[in-house]
């Protein structure tokens, strides 16, 4: 067992983050994903977090979900931790009640949309505010209306997933996170499992989410043009390290680190 | 020997009689069956250890002994340890238990065939364990299983004429007391094959297009 002494029971001060990993730690076995990961995500903050494939970008927004445990280190979401609670003092690892409640600031969406395929568009959005919010039948339709209009997909509103492009379902999948009402969104390369041609409707929703939400995001993408559109900063992760960041002028223009620039390069040849 | 239609009139009231004692033992055992094989199934996925292994076993076992033998068990045995049971509950009882075995498997397969991404999609809008399973997985994990689930409906329902051997009064026994009685052994056992034909064959239609409306009910093409 870790000493979870010196950890905070809870972050005080002017600027708390919204989001903080301290000194966390992931592994799989003997691999070992992420070693000593530090970041604060501000309230609002835009972060988007780009590196090779493998470098555990995926790992730290599942962690952030709390789909995967942390085997070092405590996460905080809002000051408070996440990945473990106050018992006589210390912190010792969460219980299943604790994550729940803990994870409710929290909504996701993933590559491959994971909607309810038995569900309408409109029941997907209705269901986590009905059984979970306990909002009524009839404010859980109107919260879902409008976040469907919102994503441009209230036309589609009563089609079951199986009847919509990807495109369509990511939108649905935005809709269905956005109606938990958290304060951070993680989106995990949303438009990576994507025709070319639909992708913009899909940015289109984010970058609307960015400039007309205060919400706090997290964002992996491999997408450099739209990371650069709309992140307030870019994270770049080597190796289960964050390699470099910065805004992403700077980041993007002008890399510090030679593997950042070498990454850079390679993206832009590929394009 | 000769079809004897008067013969067959005769004894068509009783071997009606008898179709439905088998109907309703088909459908007693197979609704036990069918709570049991979830309660079984669910139980290998919990994050108990020893739970989840007695449950294998006890599936394991029960799949791989006969049923003529777990009716026989239930009925003789039971009384040696001051449990004395009807032959109708002693035979729903044996038949119940060996059909949820199977059963569990079949539902087992439906529930590992819904993807990892749902039961993520879950936690990401907080839905409770128990809310994922009612809400979410066992819904789709229903399709898969629907054509499992109907092979093993009418196998309970060909199973049955093994309650005869504890005298349970279903159509097997039926025949074989009217045979004995009349020495006319043709008529009964032809009416017990086409019933077990008809119903057979009826219900597999059944189960069919039950399938086809689950999937379109739940969206799944
Ligand atoms: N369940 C697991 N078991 C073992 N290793 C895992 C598991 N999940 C992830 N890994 C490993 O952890 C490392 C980081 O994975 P992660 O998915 O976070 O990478 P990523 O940066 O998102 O990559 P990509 O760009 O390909 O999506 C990889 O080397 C991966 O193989
Ligand atoms: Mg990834």
């Amino acid at each position: 067992m870790q000493d979870l002494s010196s950890y905070p029971l809870e972050l005080t001060g002017p600027d708390v983050p919204m989001v903080r990993f301290m000194n966390v730690r992931k592994t799989y076995g003997d691999f070992v994903v992420l070693d000593d990961l530090n970041l604060d995500v501000a309230a609002g903050e835009m972060v988007t977090v780009i590196g090779p494939s493998g470098s555990g970008k995926t790992t730290v927004l599942r962690m952030l979900m709390t789909l995967e445990t942390i085997n070092g280190g405590v996460i905080y979401v809002d000051g408070k931790p996440l990945t473990h609670m106050p018992k006589n003092g210390v912190l010792v690892p969460a219980d299943a009640k604790y994550l729940r409640k803990a994870r409710s600031s929290i909504g996701m969406c993933f590559q491959h949309f994971n909607l309810f395929p038995h569900m309408t568009a409109l029941e997907n959005c209705m269901e986590g505010p009905v059984q979970v919010l306990g909002l009524s039948k009839k404010e859980a339709r109107e919260r879902a209306e409008e976040l469907l209009s919102m994503v441009g997909m209230i036309e589609k509103k009563d089609q079951h997933p199986a009847r919509l492009s990807g495109g369509q379902q990511q939108r649905v999948a935005i809709a269905r996170a956005l109606a938990m009402r958290p304060k951070v969104m993680l989106f995990d390369e949303v438009t990576s499992a994507l025709d070319p041609e639909v992708i913009g409707e899909v940015t289109n929703v984010i970058k609307d989410l960015v400039t007309k939400h205060n919400l706090t995001m997290l964002m992996v993408t491999h997408q450099m043009g739209f990371a650069r559109d709309i992140s307030d900063r870019i994270c770049f992760f080597f190796g289960g390290k964050i390699e470099e960041q910065n805004t992403p002028e700077e980041l993007f223009t002008n890399p510090q680190k030679e593997r950042t620039q070498q990454f850079l390069s390679a993206v832009k040849a590929a394009d | 020997m000769q079809w004897d239609w008067q013969f067959t009139v005769e004894i068509l009231p009783r071997m009606l009689w008898a179709t439905v004692n088998t109907l309703m033992a088909a459908g007693i055992g197979y609704a036990i069956a069918a709570v049991l094989g979830l309660i079984f199934a669910m139980a290998q996925r919990t994050r108990f250890r020893s739970l989840t292994v007695t449950v294998r076993e006890v599936v394991e076992f029960l799949r791989s002994t006969p049923l003529v033998l777990q009716i026989f068990f239930v009925y003789y045995v039971g009384p040696e340890y001051g449990v004395s049971l009807s032959p109708w509950v002693a035979g729903m009882i044996a038949i119940g238990l060996h059909y949820a075995a199977y059963l569990s498997e079949v539902y087992r397969g439906g529930i590992e065939s819904v993807s990892k991404g749902q039961w993520e999609a879950c936690t990401a809008i907080n839905l409770s364990p128990a809310q994922a399973y009612r809400r979410i997985i066992l819904p789709q994990a229903l399709p898969p299983s629907v054509a499992g689930m109907g092979n093993y409906l009418i196998s309970i329902f060909k199973d049955t004429p093994m309650l005869s051997v504890i005298g349970v009064a279903e159509l097997m026994q039926a025949a074989n007391a009217i045979g004995g009685q009349n020495y006319r052994y043709l008529e009964p056992y032809t009416i017990v094959g086409l019933v077990f034909l008809i119903i057979s064959l009826f219900s597999a239609a059944l189960i069919r297009s039950f399938e086809n409306w689950i999937r379109r009910k739940l969206g799944m093409y």
